[in-house]
């Protein structure tokens, strides 16, 4: 490898290691959701079971509403403060409350809450999953007949993607209470007043957008898991890798389909 | 009663274009009891894998129970596994599950018998093990030896036709080791399954073994009953029987190329 052609070879790789991803997580993905069916209303013994769907949202979701709450209030917080003085010179200032509303519903509160649950859900998927192949639990559950996407990959999907729309919702909230609690206390705007700015800006749609976001990185974030999980070899090192591999690229891709909705809401006009 | 229950015919495998298992033919008898040796690395556990479905050939044909597995659909596949059950290296019980639910966890699976029914049937099975008292334990409270029971459990779970073992005796003490042999013996004779059994450990392989077969190098170098093992005079099979620290084997590492691995350029 010389100076000249290196660049383009690493460029191809990562460009290969990125579409076998896309590949891989996809075809992953359309297996799911051709056993939902079975695994939701299938006969007795192979039914998932609400609790045990709630549980994995407990386990997966629950603990990371702290984190989210605090981060997006800071988030909220952060915004309020760095745009007063800009909308003061417009004689506008009451407005933070309408640009701290769409910026977190539409936002903000789907892409910091996704990023948190990366740490959270994904990091954990894809180190259960993995320590279960390493453990040969994987191939038993093959050589008995019971399909690991149905049994394991699935229901990580569904309560991750139905956690992730629940966290963007109090994501959204917390965004919005920390905004507002700036606004009162060193802004000089009332309580009221900032309530009432926020609706009357907010629309529907900028909520239902916001949540669809959500949705889609909750799937996004367990199937990235699970797919890299799946694939681990080589051991305790390899859960590692995995694990690491797992954060790093499931944030990358947030923030890629993220760009691509926002893009696509925009020409659509929403 | 002598049927073939298997039949592995010119089976070839490869990993990355490194050959693992080189055109073997092997007959396992029904409810024979078959120990497969070979050293570490040596491809057991991948035969056993082409053996339960888990991967399949590059070249050859595995007939399994009059069945070829080679060329079966998923649903068949699905068929072919419930007759079957696997004992893994490490138990591979599910960590996330009481010794009970991995037990019923197939018999849930593949069938629509009631839970009371299930309970019973579960407990057949830890009897069977010895594992009855242990039922409400979590994998983690279990020690080695009675995960592989726990293990044993689930794969008889179905009353399956074939079992297979990949190291029984793995990381296993030398009195706990012996009683999961006593296991294996009893469970071919009691139920009358035909055994394949996969291990590098000789005291155990000719405990258990009505026959034995030595896979070396991605081939088959003998097959026979254990005393005909014992007292072989192919070089090969006496330093691996007996542990010799001087023979084939042991030659063959040292004229490893030692010289060109040095001076090589590229690894
Ligand atoms: N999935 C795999 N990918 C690549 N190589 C593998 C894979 N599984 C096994 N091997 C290789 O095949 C050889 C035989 O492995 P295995 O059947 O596990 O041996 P044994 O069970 O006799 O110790 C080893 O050298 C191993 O590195
Ligand atoms: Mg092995």
């Amino acid at each position: 490898m010389n100076l000249i052609t290196r660049p383009f070879i690493l460029i191809g790789d990562a460009v290969i290691q990125w579409l076998e991803l896309i590949g891989g997580a996809g075809y992953l993905f359309v297996d799911a959701a051709r056993s939902v069916h079975v695994a939701l209303f299938g006969k007795r013994g192979r039914r998932l079971g609400w609790d045990s769907l709630w549980a994995q949202m407990v386990r997966v979701g629950v603990r990371s509403i702290p984190i989210v709450s605090l981060v997006v209030f800071c988030i909220g917080a952060i915004l309020a403060f760095q745009m007063a003085p800009i909308l003061r010179d417009y004689g506008a200032l009451e407005r933070v409350a309408d640009i701290i509303a769409v910026a977190m519903f539409r936002e903000l509160g789907p892409i910091m809450s996704a990023i948190v649950l990366t740490g959270f859900a994904g990091a954990s998927i894809a180190a259960e999953i993995g320590t279960m192949v390493v453990s040969e639990e994987i191939e038993a559950l093959e050589a008995q007949a019971i399909s690991p996407i149905r049994f394991l990959v699935v229901p990580r999907i569904l309560s991750t993607t139905a956690m992730m729309v629940c966290l963007a919702v109090i994501g959204d909230i917390m965004g919005v209470t920390g905004g507002m609690l700036v606004s009162r206390g060193f802004l000089g705007i009332g309580m009221l007043q900032y309530v009432h700015h926020t609706f009357d800006n907010i629309k529907m749609q900028d909520f239902i957008t916001g949540l669809v976001k959500a949705g889609c990185f909750g799937t996004i974030i367990s199937t990235l898991a699970c797919h890299l999980g799946l694939g681990v070899t080589g051991g305790a090192q390899g859960v590692g890798v995995a694990t690491t591999r797992t954060v790093v690229l499931t944030i990358v891709a947030l923030i890629l389909v993220d760009l691509m909705f926002t893009g696509v809401f925009y020409f659509l006009g929403w | 009663m002598s049927d073939v229950a298997i039949q592995v015919r010119d089976v070839t495998k490869k990993y990355d274009n490194r050959v693992i298992l080189d055109a073997i033919g092997l007959d396992v008898q029904e409810a024979e009891t078959l120990v497969i040796l070979g050293g570490s690395g040596s491809g057991k556990s991948t035969l056993l894998r082409l053996m339960i479905g888990n991967i399949i050939p590059d070249a050859g044909t595995i007939l399994s129970l009059g069945k070829d597995l080679c060329a079966m659909t998923p649903r068949q596949l699905a068929d072919y596994r419930r007759s079957i059950g696997v004992l893994f290296q490490s138990g591979a019980l599910f960590n996330s599950m009481t010794v009970f639910d991995n037990v019923a966890l197939p018999i849930r699976e593949h069938t629509d018998v009631p839970e009371e029914t299930i309970s019973i049937m579960v407990k057949i099975k830890l009897e069977l093990v010895g594992l009855r008292q242990h039922a409400d334990k979590m994998p983690s409270e279990l020690s080695g030896g009675m995960k592989k029971r726990a293990g044993l459990a689930r794969a008889l779970a179905l009353d399956p036709k074939v079992l297979f073992y990949d190291e029984p005796s793995a990381g296993l003490d030398p009195v706990t080791s012996a009683e999961i042999d006593q296991l294996i013996i009893d469970l071919n004779e009691k139920l009358g399954v035909t055994t394949v059994v996969v291990t590098h450990e000789m005291d155990s392989a000719f405990r258990i073994a009505d026959r034995m077969v030595l896979l070396d190098r991605g081939k088959f170098i003998v097959s026979g009953s254990p005393d005909e093992m014992r007292n072989s005079k192919d070089p090969l099979v006496r330093q691996f029987v007996h542990g010799l620290t001087e023979g084939p084997l042991t030659d063959r590492r040292r004229a490893g190329g030692y010289e060109s691995d040095l001076l090589a350029e590229d690894i």
